[in-house]
Order: structure tokens, then sequence, then C-alpha cells
């Protein structure tokens, strides 16, 4: 049977070799020659036909497509011109700090967000409720990079609690390395918490208003027991959506924040990487996070599946 | 004393008053039937019964049942009546159940709220009450979805949810008006029975005098927010003293006249079918298998005659409204020929399809969906002179406007109107217009006053009537409601899973049904004079 | 002369609405001080002054100076044309593409439909900011690479919003007879299903203004968006960082003008909601 779930995974792979070619037709076809790119106007033929030579530049664009593509499928993204080790290892070396991050923070913002959001939606329009929402929406409108700035300020600068920047490596222990990691947590959590709560809290809302939550109530159930057995679940298809879309910002916003604290993650690798022009780790990085991306909106889309009864067995 | 005292009930909802001093009693086993239009507060007396109105409505007067006094009852108190001593029924089946919960998990909860029973006694009283509304467990697990039922399966969930507990008190609103005729009579039936076996009180709310006549021992009539009549059912029936009253009894059992010296015969054929088929393609069941098909109109044939008024009649799901659709070009059909005089057009290209459009036009049901809510009355009525070859000029084009909305009993000068600034009758008339603007020689109307209450719905039908004597506009009917059938038309065709069963002159066929489906339909349809007369014959 | 009783209710509810109000006010003070810019700062945001470098807020500079000594109101006025600038165009270019992309997959359904759904997934998958990597690595930095990247994001976003507003309409009764009317789809949908869903659009239109207003902060941040001398406030904030401890204020102020800016667009999005109420089901 064709089923929801079948479906979707078949247009999550399809999604995922449609997205590795833009990305290669974007760092490998639209500049024309990328070894002349990377190397700059003043590069030697020698040197520019060398680059060529190894990243395989003469041959064939379909077999040079497929060439990489087969790469990717085993781990193997080339080699950094710039830092001459095979790019995977650079990659697997920073993710070890993005990764973390970046999970916490979805973490953070999610246990902090859903409770709130209930709270609200349960008490609409009170003081307590007012007061929430009016904190999340500044909230919303907190660009994360400037309130880490703040909390850097705050409790480094200031009051000297936690290290401004840096990470010690995992190598360093369990709580130093963690250590290094709250801050940029927080700072990426909290404007994602306010995000998720308002959407909690309407979703809810909505929800409140549909037919079956009468029915519910004229069964004598009480307003608080109506919200958790058959509102919630029923508010989850939205909340989901706006979790799997917060993945992807809180990956970028991972990226922008390690330049904060000077976290040796994905970002500063890619960064470097850009001014460097070293076209062949932004394209390892780049398809890593865009892979992770569609993975991420595949898993949600298989999740409205075992929330929502109506789509199981569904094309 | 009665079940349910309702006395000086007086509701604001905001600054607006909804019910000005109602009185209302229901006996433990009394059917007690609640009756009036849109908008006469019926549903709010209910609301109030249950404690479960919108937070800005203020409630003043008296609610008694059994002894509680409702308005001064704490939440917790209500929270303990509701689903135990008053369970509730509502009118829209589709949305009126949790679609992630399992049928079992919906009618199991309230048992266990309110016994406190085992998981095993509770599945053993779940099991029972689906099984007494009529979902067997053999046939219907309570593993069951709501979105794996019909409509009318669900509203018999509904019935076990307010029934699981043996209420002393059902209130049911509208129960039936979201199901076709035959789905009404058998839950009317169940909720019959119900209410018979435990002696509960039932306030059954209905906009159709029809509906209760059969099954209500007292009526109370309401007309905005007051209450206009009330006593036993057949004394108010019969007797209609109150002129309200009278009024909404003759307007449900209104029979246009129809002028049959002005009937345009003669003409000939004027729409010819001819083994029409529509297939839908259903999933795929598997990778590899071929796919489900579903025949939604299945081998259909007949001829319309000019200025001819035909009914098709049959129950929700039937094919009807996809056979309409096709015939006016909206819906392509998978076999078949559809012509009309003789030229056929199921395969004419959209602009072939021009000067073919201006002979046919279309009345569909809900007068609130069918209009732009951004265009004004004139430019609406007008779109259908989009056809037209040559574009007409403005002034032109207005007194087609004006001869149009004239002819169906609008003044001109509401021509600037928007839509929502015209009553639900109307825009109905508004409707008409426009189908009738290009002077259409037919015009396929899909239950076209099925939303509307009965004494507006009394006044399009004598418009209906009138246009198809003066303009000689053949129709065609398409509904589930046979008195539509019987006021308006001289045919009628009764289909069933997408064939057509039994066809006839509307009067014969609607005497003495052949078909099964046929039958079935005139035997569930609800009929004030045949209620009347079985009630008073009961009574001697 | 009667007016869609809509507007009247609308305009009477907009100026009822404390977000709105609000929010526009807060709108309005914004590009107020941008337009003002072009012809008025309190200093030359080119000006450089060393020895005044670093100051805290004082009366000759409001907001103090920077590590050059350059007025930082003034280039906090000069930067907000470079964000509303980045934000607008990109909302066009969403807008622009989204919407037919959108109107034309409801409007022809099948295969179509499902082909247009799945590049919208295809352009998901690529985030605003790696977007703009991809661009800036092969055509170096600049202000335009901010603009692109987050119109290719806003295109699926708006893409989303029409065909699903669409999808809503195009089985409504009056479309059906105005299909019996002989009219097109393309004349359908310009006539009935596009003003109908306006509503919807102005109010996603001004959440990925703000959105765009924060994404353009962040690349120019990171050094992927507008660049230098060119004032922009994710610049602003990038040059604060080294400076956090000697001179917070540097970072205070760019920042708030960020909050402020989106807040407002917010607190007006959601009061255009609230008069507007497009969500479609209770349309009728």
């Amino acid at each position: 049977m064709l089923s929801y779930a079948s479906k979707r995974v078949l247009i999550g792979i399809a999604t995922m070799l449609a997205a590795s070619i833009v990305v290669f037709a974007v760092l490998e076809v639209v500049p024309g020659d990328p070894a002349r790119l990377m190397l700059g106007m003043n590069a030697t033929e020698d040197a520019v036909r060398a680059l060529q030579e190894q990243m395989g530049l003469n041959q064939p664009l379909l077999v040079r497509y497929f060439h990489w593509l087969g790469g990717l499928l085993t781990g193997n993204l080339g080699r950094s011109y710039t830092y001459a080790v095979p790019v995977i290892d650079l990659i697997t070396e920073r993710i070890a700090v993005s990764l973390p991050l970046a999970l916490i923070s979805l973490a953070l913002s999610t246990t902090i967000a859903l409770p709130v959001g209930l709270f609200s939606a349960s008490r609409r329009g009170t003081i307590s409720d007012t007061a929430t929402m009016g904190a999340a929406q500044i909230g919303v409108a907190i660009p994360n990079f400037w309130f880490a700035l703040l909390l850097v300020y705050i409790f480094a600068v200031t009051l000297r609690l936690v290290p401004a920047g840096g990470f010690p490596g995992w190598s360093a222990g369990m709580w130093p390395a963690l250590k290094s990691l709250i801050l940029p947590s927080i700072a990426l959590a909290l404007p994602q918490a306010a995000i998720l709560a308002r959407v909690t809290r309407s979703a809810l809302l909505d929800v409140l208003g549909e037919d079956y939550i009468r029915t519910a109530r004229a069964k004598g159930l009480t307003r608080r027991s109506v919200l958790y057995r058959h509102a919630l679940r029923n508010a989850l298809i939205p909340i989901l959506t706006i979790l799997g879309l917060q993945f992807a910002f809180l990956l970028a916003g991972t990226i922008i924040i390690e330049n904060v604290f000077y976290l040796p993650g994905l970002g500063r690798l890619v960064f470097q990487a850009i001014t460097q022009r070293d076209l062949i780790v932004v394209e390892g990085v780049v398809m890593l996070l865009v892979a992770t991306v569609i993975l991420i909106n595949l898993l949600v889309d298989l999740s409205y599946a075992v929330v929502d009864p109506r789509l199981r067995g569904r094309t | 004393m009665a079940l349910l005292d309702i006395k000086g009930l007086s509701l604001k909802i905001g600054a607006f008053s909804v019910l000005e001093r109602v009185n209302l009693a229901i006996e433990p086993g009394e059917i007690h039937a609640l009756v009036g239009e849109s908008g006469s507060g019926k549903s709010m007396t209910a609301l109030s019964v249950m404690k479960l109105l919108p937070g800005n409505a203020r409630a003043e007067g008296q609610i008694h049942f059994n002894g509680t006094d409702i308005l001064g009852a704490s939440e917790a108190d209500m929270c303990k009546l509701r689903g135990d001593d008053i369970g509730m029924v509502f009118q829209e089946p589709m949305t009126a159940l949790n679609p992630v919960k399992t049928i079992g998990e919906q009618v199991a909860e309230g048992i266990r709220l309110h016994t406190g029973a085992s998981r095993a006694v509770t599945e053993e009283r779940t099991r029972a009450i689906l099984d007494r509304v009529g979902l067997p467990s053999a046939k219907f697990p309570l593993g069951r979805y709501p979105h794996e039922l019909s409509g009318g399966q669900r509203q018999r969930v509904v019935i076990a949810i307010a029934c699981a507990l043996k209420p002393k008190l059902l209130i049911a609103d509208e129960p039936t008006t979201a199901l076709d005729v035959v789905l009404q009579a058998q839950i009317l039936d169940l909720l019959q029975s119900l209410v018979y076996e435990e002696k509960m009180g039932l306030l059954l709310i209905s906009h159709d005098l029809a509906v209760v006549a059969d099954i209500a021992d007292s009526i109370t009539v309401l007309r905005h927010g007051e209450v206009m009549d009330h006593g036993e059912t057949t004394q108010i029936l019969t007797e209609q003293a109150h002129p309200y009253t009278r009024k909404l009894a003759q307007a449900s059992m209104h029979v246009p006249e129809r002028s049959s010296s002005h009937r345009w015969d003669g003409d000939g054929t004027l729409l010819s079918v001819r083994n029409v088929e529509r297939i839908y393609r259903g999933h795929r069941t598997g990778l590899f298998s071929r796919r489900e098909t579903n025949k939604a109109v299945d081998n259909v044939s007949f001829d319309l005659q000019s200025g001819q008024s035909m009914a098709l009649v049959g129950r929700s799901g039937c094919g009807k409204s996809t056979l309409a659709r096709m015939i006016i070009a909206l819906d392509r059909p998978t076999g078949g020929e559809i012509a009309l005089w003789s030229q056929r057009i199921d395969d004419l290209s959209e602009d072939a399809l021009r000067p073919v459009r201006r002979n046919m036009q279309v009345v569909f049901q809900d007068p609130y969906g069918s209009f732009n809510p951004r265009h004004k009355a004139e430019r609406l009525v007008a779109e259908p002179l989009y056809l037209l070859d040559t574009p007409l000029s403005v002034a032109e084009k207005r007194s087609r406007v004006d001869t149009a909305l004239e002819r169906v009993g609008i003044s001109p000068r509401d021509r600037d109107k928007y839509p929502h600034e015209f009553s639900g009758g109307q825009r109905q008339r508004l409707a008409i217009a426009r189908a009738i603007i290009t002077e259409p020689k037919l015009i396929v109307a899909d239950e076209p006053v099925s939303a509307l209450d009965v004494s507006i719905r009394a006044q399009i039908l004598d418009l209906f009537a009138d246009l198809n004597g003066r303009l000689g506009i053949a129709y065609l009917f398409i509904t589930h409601d046979l008195a539509v059938a019987r006021a308006i038309t001289d045919t009628v065709m009764v289909m069933s899973d997408g064939k057509i069963v039994e066809r006839g002159p509307t009067g014969e066929v609607l005497r003495n049904p052949r078909s099964d489906a046929g039958r079935a339909l005139v035997e569930a349809s609800p009929d004030l004079h045949k209620a009347l007369a079985r009630r008073i014959g009961e009574q001697g | 002369m009667s007016v869609p009783a809509e507007w009247q209710q609308n305009l009477a509810k907009a100026f009822s609405n404390r977000s709105f109000l609000i929010g526009l006010i807060i709108t309005g003070l914004i590009a107020l001080t941008a337009v003002l810019s072009f012809v008025w700062t309190p200093y030359a945001v080119g000006t450089l002054d060393i020895a005044g470098k670093l100051k805290p807020p004082s009366e000759a500079h409001w907001l103090g100076t920077d590590h050059y000594g350059r007025d930082i109101l003034s280039m906090i006025m000069v930067g907000s044309r470079n964000s509303i600038a980045v934000a607008l165009v990109s909302v066009v270019i969403g807008i622009a593409v989204g919407v037919p992309l959108g109107l034309w997959a409801a409007a022809r359904g099948g295969l179509i439909d499902e082909i247009l759904m799945r590049f919208n997934d295809l352009v998901f998958a690529f985030p605003a900011l790696l977007s703009a990597v991809m661009i800036t690595a092969v055509f170096g930095p600049g202000a335009v690479n901010a603009i692109i990247a987050i119109g290719i994001f806003n295109i699926p976003v708006f893409a989303r919003v029409a065909r699903g507003a669409a999808l809503v309409l195009w089985p409504r009764e009056y479309i059906l007879a105005a299909r019996a009317s002989g009219k097109g789809a393309l004349r359908i949908t310009v006539e009935h299903i596009l003003p109908n869903m306006a509503n919807l659009l102005i109010v996603q239109a001004t959440i990925q203004f703000s959105l765009g207003i924060l994404a353009e902060a962040g690349l120019s941040y990171v050094g992927l968006g507008s660049q230098p001398p060119m004032p922009s406030w994710g610049r602003m904030l990038f040059e604060a960082q080294t400076m956090i401890s000697l001179a917070p204020h540097m970072a205070l102020f760019p920042g708030l003008a960020i909050v402020v800016t989106v807040l407002g667009l917010n607190l007006l999005g959601d009061g255009l909601r609230d008069v507007l109420d497009p969500r479609l089901r209770r349309d009728r």
C-alpha cells in the first residue's frame, strides 16, 4: 500500500536529489571555472590547472555531478583546498559543537514554550495571559545575536559568571564544554520560545472554538480537562509545523550565534571558507545543512500521521 | 414538579437581546419541540439549560432542572449534571466528534468520568450503548475513528455519547437538519425509542413543524426570542389559533399556484441525456494494483421538454449533484452524451460552450456562498452577460439588470447594494435574477430552497413557479425534499447509487412509488397533513 | 451610496484595535525617520572623529559615538533605509513570484499543483542564510545577496498562502456561477479569487516584512549583507561586539532599533489580522 508515509519518504528523497543539483549548479557550474574563482585572478596557470586536475574539473559535467553525488553517499566530500584535509573530517570536528548547540536550544525552547502557551490559552483574556503574550511579543522581535551580545555583556563581562566565548572542546570534560554552550543556547532558545508559545496558544484557541469541544463540554468535562484531553492533540499539527521550521531557523541561528561566542562550529568553518574562497568546504557544509532541513521536514510530515488518524493509510 | 422548568428566561449577548421572558416546561418522558425560524433563539435556549453560553452572554430568570437551580449552580455542579443527567445532541455530525480520538474513547470518556467505573465495565457499557444506537461492535469496532463513519453513523455516535448514562433530560438541537430525509427518519425514530425506553424528557429543537408533528407531545413556538404559542401538539397544529403558528404551518405545506394555461410545450426536446456515466478514480490500494473506481453516475438517460419542470430526487450521495454539474458543463462525463436542442455539448471547448451557456444557467443552495462579497448586486446579476458575443453598453447592461431584478421582485434601486445587505431570501432572488438575465431556456437548481426558512421557502417556490409560467423556462430541480418536488415539478426522477431507478409524473410517483429508493424517500418525508391525520386517528 | 460594509466595519475596528494603532504609529515613525535621513541627520555618517570616539550618550550625541567617533543616532537613521529596502524588495519578490505560482497551482490542480508544491518543498530547504552563503561564496559580498536570499525564502511562503486560500475559494458557489457564466480560470482568479484573499496576503506581507528586517540584520551581522561604509544595523552590532566591554551603548541602540521596528510591524500585523480576519473559514 502506497501509504502517506511511504509517499512522504519518496518525496523527501526526490527533494534531497533536487537540492543536491541546486547546490552543485550554484557552486560548481555558475562560477564557470571554480578553480580560477578559488585561486583568484593572480594565480598562475599551472596552479589553476593543478587544482582543476585535483577537483576533476576536466571531466564532463554529468560525470562530475554523479561523482560528487557518489561521494556524498559514501561520506567523501572532497578535500578542503585551504586546510588540505578531507572536508568530511572538518565537518565531523565542527558539528560536535553545532549539533549539540542546536539540539539543546530546541529542547530548551520547547520545554519553555509549550507550558507557557498552554498556561496562556487556559487563562485567555486574563491579566496573566495578556502579560505573558506581551512578553512573547517582545521576545519575537529580539534578534538572537543581539540578545547574545546582551547576555555576554551581563553574565560574562559584568558578572563574570561564564566565559565570554570560546570552546574548550569535549575532551576537556562534559561540564566545561557544556558551560560554554549555556549562554549561546539561551540566546538561541528564548526568541524561538516566544514564537512557539504564541503559536501554541493560538493553535489551542482555534481548536477550542471547534464543535467537538462543545460535545466534550456537554459530556461534563471541565474547561481544563477539555484543554488537555481534546484540544492539545488537535493543536499539535500547527505546533509541529512550526517546530520543523524552527529547527531550520535554529541551524541558521547556530551559524550566526557561533560568531558571537567564538565557537568553533560549522558557522565559523563556513565563514572562513567563504573568505578564503574554499568552495569545496562551502559546498559540503551547505549540502549537509540543506539535507538536515529536508530530513527534519520529512520527520515533521511523518509525525502528522502519528497525530492525525485521517492521514494514516492515505496517499 | 416538571423535570425542566424555565421561567421568564431573558438572555442578552453583549447588548443584543436574544431571549425575552421565555417559559417552557418539560415533564419526565415528554417530548417537547421548540420550533422557530433561524435567529429565533432556539439554540440559545438549549445552551442556557446546559450553561454553555458564550462568555459575553447574560441570563436572567429561572431554570430549574430536577430540583437544581441551573442559573445559580456552580461550574463544578454543572459539570456533574452535563453528560450525566442532561445529554445533548448537536446539529452538525461531521464536526461534533474529535477527529483524533476513536469513537470508543469518546463514548467511554463520559461514562468513566461520571461513574468512575473500571476500564472493563466502561468498555462493556460503551459497547452496549453503541449497539443500542445501531452501531454493533462487530461491524463498528470501538477503535474506529470518526472519519471512517458516514454522517448518519456519526450522529449515532453523538447520540450514544449523550445517552450513555441514561440522562433524565436529552436536548437535541436540530439533530437531523444536516442529514437526508431517510436518515432523518431513522435518527428521529432512534431518539423517540430511547426516550420511551428510559423515560427521558426530550427537548427537540427544529425549524420544521412537519418533522416534530410526528413525534412531539407538546410544542413551543419561538419567534425573535419570544414565545408565540405553546401547548399540546395536535391541538396547536389543528387549531392553529395563533397567527404565527398558522403562518408556519401553511408555509410548510405550501404549494405554489402554477398557471397551467400558460404551460409552454410543443417546442420539443430541450435537453437530452444519453447513457451518461461519471467515474471517479479512487485511491490505489497497492503499488501495482488497479485504482478503485467509483461510478458516481451510472448509465443515466432522460429527456427534458421545453418549459417542463422536472425534479431529480434522491438521498445524499446518490450522484444527483454530479449529474447536475455535468448538465451545466461544469464537469465532463466519462461516458455518454449530453445534448441541448440536439447539439452535443459534453465535448465542447469552453469557447464553443458560450452560446450554450447563455441558454442554461444555475441556482445553488447557499444564498450566502453564491455571491462574491466584494461585488455590488448590479455586477453580480450581470455576470452571465459576459456570455454575449457583443458586449453591452453600460446603459443596456443596466436595463437588463433592472428587468431581471424586477422579474424576481427586487427593486432596481437595490442594484448598488452588496450581498450582505440583502436577507437570505432576497439573496436567493438575486441568484435567480442572475440565472435569468441571459433569458435561458433551462435552469438547473441544486437544492435551491433547502437552506431557507419555511416562510421564505414558500415565497421562492412561488417565484420559481411564476417564472416557469411567464418565461417558459424549463427547470431541473435537484432535491432530497419531496415537498419541493411536489410543489413545482411536472415529472420526477428518483436516483439511487448513480442510477435512475424510477420516473414518472410527480403526483403519481410520490403517491405510489414503485422502486425501493422511491418508497424509502416517500415514507421518510415529513408531512404535516399525514402526521396530523395519524395523530387524530390515534386519539380517536 | 454604500461602501462594502467590510470597509466601514474594518475602519471602525482598526481604530479601536490597540495593537493595530500602536503598530501603525511605530511603523509610521520608523518610516518617517528613514525618509528624514535622506535630508537630515544630526551628523554626516561619513564624518570620522577619532578624538570623540566611544563616547556614551550625551547632549551632543544622543546615542553616543562609535569606535571611529561617528554619531550612532545618525547611523541608525541611515541604516534604517537599508533594512527597510532589503525587507521590502524581498517581500515584493516573494509576492510577485509566489502568489502567481500558488494561484496557478490551485487553479490547475493535479500534476501542475503537485509539481509546484514539490518545487516549494525544494525552495523551503534553503533557509535565507544558506542561500546567502552560496551566493556570497560565488559572487562576493553585497546588499543584493541579502535581497535575493530573503526574497527566495519568501517565495514558497506566499505560494503556500495563496494556494491554500485559493483552494478554499474555488469550490465556493459564486465561483461555480462565474464558471457557468463562461469565465475562464485566469479571469475568475483576477475577478474573484485574488480580491477575496487580499486580506490574507496583506497580513502575510506584514509578517514577512518583519522577518525580513530580522534576517537582514542577521546576514549583515555575519558579513553576508550590505557592506561598509553603508551603515546597517547588523553591521553596527558586529562592530560593537569587540567593543562590548568598553562601549556597551554601541551594541544597545542598534539592537533596540531592530526590536522596536520588528515589534511595530508585528503589532501592525496582529492588528490587521484581528481587523481583517483573513481566516477564510469565517468568511461567509
